[in-house]
């Protein structure tokens, strides 16, 4: 790669910092590599905070999670399965610089990330509705575990922290769809789709963790 | 990566326009994406907080001269200890050296036109101010009492002042340093010139880099645990809460797994700063330069092993307890390399008697008691007499103070010329660091025997016998402040007032030195070529 970089024919997209497009593109994947290691060990908070509560109180969460709906909680995975892919081919189709690939799997990774939330919405209107949101509107019926609140906290907090990065998600996506209609990406110039790209599968590889430590995990039946 | 056609000579003359003339006007600063003003911004910012954190810790010591709590009430004690430490933790020493002298000099010493996202660099200034903002709202507000700790069940359900805009303000400072730490992390990896090789980087990168990781890795658990905190306080969510299943120590394990490593981040930046000053005023390369490089990656790796060393009173098993000890004790060996290399730098250098060779001496000696104190603090049998004494505070603020404020300052100094292109007096140098490294000895030296003699931390009423000294503490405290007063003073007179400053002062090494002073807005004029290894000192010239 040692083509020599003259300062006044510059490349479109390349900013001033950089000395050519392959140390631009290489700086901005590291970047969100990084950024996606220290969202890992933000996450890992939540899901150290669960399996320390899990291990001590398990009938709470096997209680707990068998009032989630598991159809729903399916239903959403595959949605976001789905949108990593049309997400891949996004990315594949900024390679190459079709401008018009690049909207339509936009588009549709949107919508994807779109009926998740709606159907999240359903799901947290739910819970409102049986009274199974800790602190807030807390009448659960019947017997409970003491700790059934243990187990709401830390699902609308793991959900909750998942559902804003969807969204923030689908804000960045709306910004990248806007900017690939200017025509600003090209086979050189692709890396805010790619980065955006990495993002979106760390957000969808979170829900796949999610799934079946909140949800499945009441289909085991209570206790050991 | 691209190989260019450059050359290794120094611009011969000064270019008229550089980073500072370059543009005037309030916009031209607020907008700006270029790192040398940016790393300015931050430098006006945290020197605020430095004077307001300042404030709170000069009436922390006005309350101590007597044994009475006859200054203020216990409640507003509580609070004005807990924004001293809110205040310098948070928005003082974890950016003090990163987001000025990092931000100034990584990319120059990489040999880098700018950091690699001169963007989100600017935003993490002024993600860093509203966090202050919102801080200081804290402050003004009514305060908060429950210590920088932030510890449950205290914190999340008992404390009535502003827990949730304290702790909000302290996860986004945290937002800021992390997008500083990856900044750092991908401009060292990406952005380093033809011919600067990993081992080839000044020691100030390396220890910037190790930072980075602990930014990088340590910030995003002390987000959660906020989060976790603000959504028990705010909606009632039971995380942390005893009567709903929740364990309040486990708080403490999330909260000391960041601010553990963050001790180093309050003090391997300075390390970095040592390096470069021992170099240059001992006008030698850095004895074992591959071993004080690595020992920073080890403390920065090392520091996430030792959190526990806060719990060994907390019902943490034996067992851990034991193993975080051992772990502890690791932390002084490359400490140790780091002391022991910089004093076999200074073995048969050509000293020079000049402001930083004070503040290297100063911090030689004060990091030097703070290290070993630390080792007394690791050993679980005394700790057990002396856990949430003084003696953890004089031991804290040995490192914090004596080591980070010392390289602040230090490196303030021996960078001065270059980010101003201005010089200041440096008898008055001397004199400050002198009465920094007096004051400091007096204000803390007397608190490792009040703590050993039982005084704990956060009273403000004690038995009669402790009081001289604490007013002997007092009085080391109001010296201290002299010492910091003065380079303020003398600092802001030389942008004025000070003899134009030459582009290598003090004949040192390192490509900041190649440049102009104040260097230009991309920072050379062409991209330099590294051909030697950082730290060649020739015989002593004159300048």
């Amino acid at each position: 790669m040692a083509d020599h970089a003259v300062h006044h024919d510059h490349p479109h997209g390349l900013a001033h910092q950089f000395e050519d497009m392959p140390q631009q593109k290489e700086s901005a994947i590291i970047g969100m590599w990084s950024f996606l290691i220290t969202e890992i060990l933000f996450f890992g908070g939540f899901f150290a905070t669960y399996l320390i509560y899990r291990s001590y109180y398990p009938e709470a969460f096997f209680e707990g999670s068998s009032h989630l709906d598991i159809s729903l909680g399916a239903f959403n995975t595959a949605v976001l399965i789905i949108s990593s892919l049309t997400m891949a081919m996004a990315v594949h189709k900024s390679h190459e610089g079709n401008k018009k690939g690049i909207m339509v799997y936009l588009i549709l990774t949107g919508i994807l990330g779109l009926t998740f939330l709606v159907v999240k919405y359903f799901e947290y209107s739910a819970k409102i509705e049986y009274g199974l949101v800790p602190g807030l509107v807390w009448h659960p019926h019947g017997e409970n575990s003491p700790q059934l609140a243990l187990f709401y906290s830390l699902y609308f907090g793991m959900t909750g922290m998942h559902a804003l990065h969807m969204i923030i998600g689908i804000g960045l996506l709306i910004w990248l769809f806007i900017k690939t209609a200017q025509g600003t990406y090209t086979a050189e110039y692709n890396a805010p789709v790619e980065i955006f790209g990495l993002y979106w599968h760390f957000v969808d590889i979170v829900w796949i963790f999610l799934f079946p430590l909140l949800y499945l995990l009441g289909t085991q039946g209570g206790g050991h | 990566m691209a190989i260019t056609e450059q050359d290794v000579q120094a611009s011969e003359d000064a270019p008229s326009v550089n980073y500072l003339n370059n543009g005037y006007g309030l916009k031209s600063w607020l907008l700006t994406r270029d790192h040398k003003r940016i790393a300015v911004l931050y430098i006006i910012s945290i020197s605020i907080f430095f004077a307001l954190g300042g404030l709170f810790a000069s009436l922390v010591r006005f309350e101590l001269m007597t044994p009475e709590g006859d200054l203020m009430s216990s409640d507003t004690y509580n609070k004005v200890f807990s924004m001293h430490g809110i205040i310098m933790v948070f928005f003082f020493l974890v950016p003090s050296i990163p987001a000025t002298l990092g931000n100034f000099l990584v990319p120059i010493m990489v040999g880098a036109k700018d950091l690699a996202f001169p963007r989100i660099n600017l935003l993490s200034w002024y993600v860093y101010v509203v966090a202050g903002i919102l801080g200081t709202i804290a402050v003004v507000g009514g305060g908060v009492d429950t210590g920088w700790t932030f510890y449950t069940p205290y914190s999340s359900t008992y404390s009535n002042s502003n827990v949730i805009l304290a702790a909000m303000a302290a996860f986004m400072a945290g937002f800021s340093s992390i997008l500083t730490g990856l900044n750092f992390v991908v401009t060292i990896h990406t952005m380093r010139a033809p011919g600067m090789t990993w081992f080839r980087l000044p020691l100030f990168v390396w220890s910037h880099y190790a930072t980075s990781i602990i930014m990088l890795l340590g910030t995003p658990v002390i987000a959660i645990t906020l989060v976790l905190l603000m959504l028990e306080r705010g909606f009632g969510f039971g995380f942390f809460d005893p009567n709903l299943g929740g364990d309040p120590v486990l708080f403490q394990h999330l909260f000391w797994f960041y601010s553990h490593p963050a001790v180093y981040i309050m003090i391997l930046p300075s390390m970095g700063v040592m390096s470069e000053m021992v170099a240059a005023v001992a006008r030698k390369r850095v004895f074992g330069y591959e071993f004080v490089a690595f020992s920073s990656v080890a403390i920065a790796i090392l520091g996430f092993l030792v959190w526990g060393h806060h719990m060994f009173v907390s019902s943490q098993s034996t067992y851990a307890g034991m193993v975080f000890s051992v772990i502890t004790f690791l932390v002084a060996v490359p400490s140790a390399i780091k002391v022991f290399n910089w004093t076999a730098t200074l073995y048969k250098g050509s000293i020079v008697y000049d402001t930083q060779m004070f503040y290297v001496y100063g911090y030689l000696g004060l990091f030097l008691v703070g290290g070993l104190t630390g080792l007394f603090l690791s050993s679980m049998g005394l700790d057990i007499h002396l856990h949430d004494t003084y003696f953890v505070v004089a031991h804290f603020h040995y490192i914090m103070v004596g080591g980070q404020v010392m390289g602040y300052l230090g490196g303030m100094h021996f960078w001065w010329p270059k980010i101003t292109g201005k010089m200041y007096p440096d008898i008055w140098g001397r004199v400050s660091a002198l009465l920094v490294f007096l004051g400091f000895n007096l204000t803390f030296f007397p608190q490792f025997i009040l703590g050993y003699m039982g005084m704990p931390r956060r009273y403000h009423v004690y038995p009669d016998e402790f009081q001289v000294l604490n007013v002997a503490s007092s009085l080391g405290a109001s010296i201290l402040a002299l010492g910091y007063v003065i380079p303020g003073a003398y600092l802001t007179w030389s942008i004025f007032k000070g003899p134009k400053a030459p582009d290598n002062p003090w004949g040192a090494k390192g490509l900041e030195w190649e440049t102009t002073s104040p260097p230009p807005t991309f920072n050379f004029e062409e991209t330099p070529l590294v051909t030697e290894e950082a730290y060649q000192y020739g015989p002593i010239e004159e300048h």
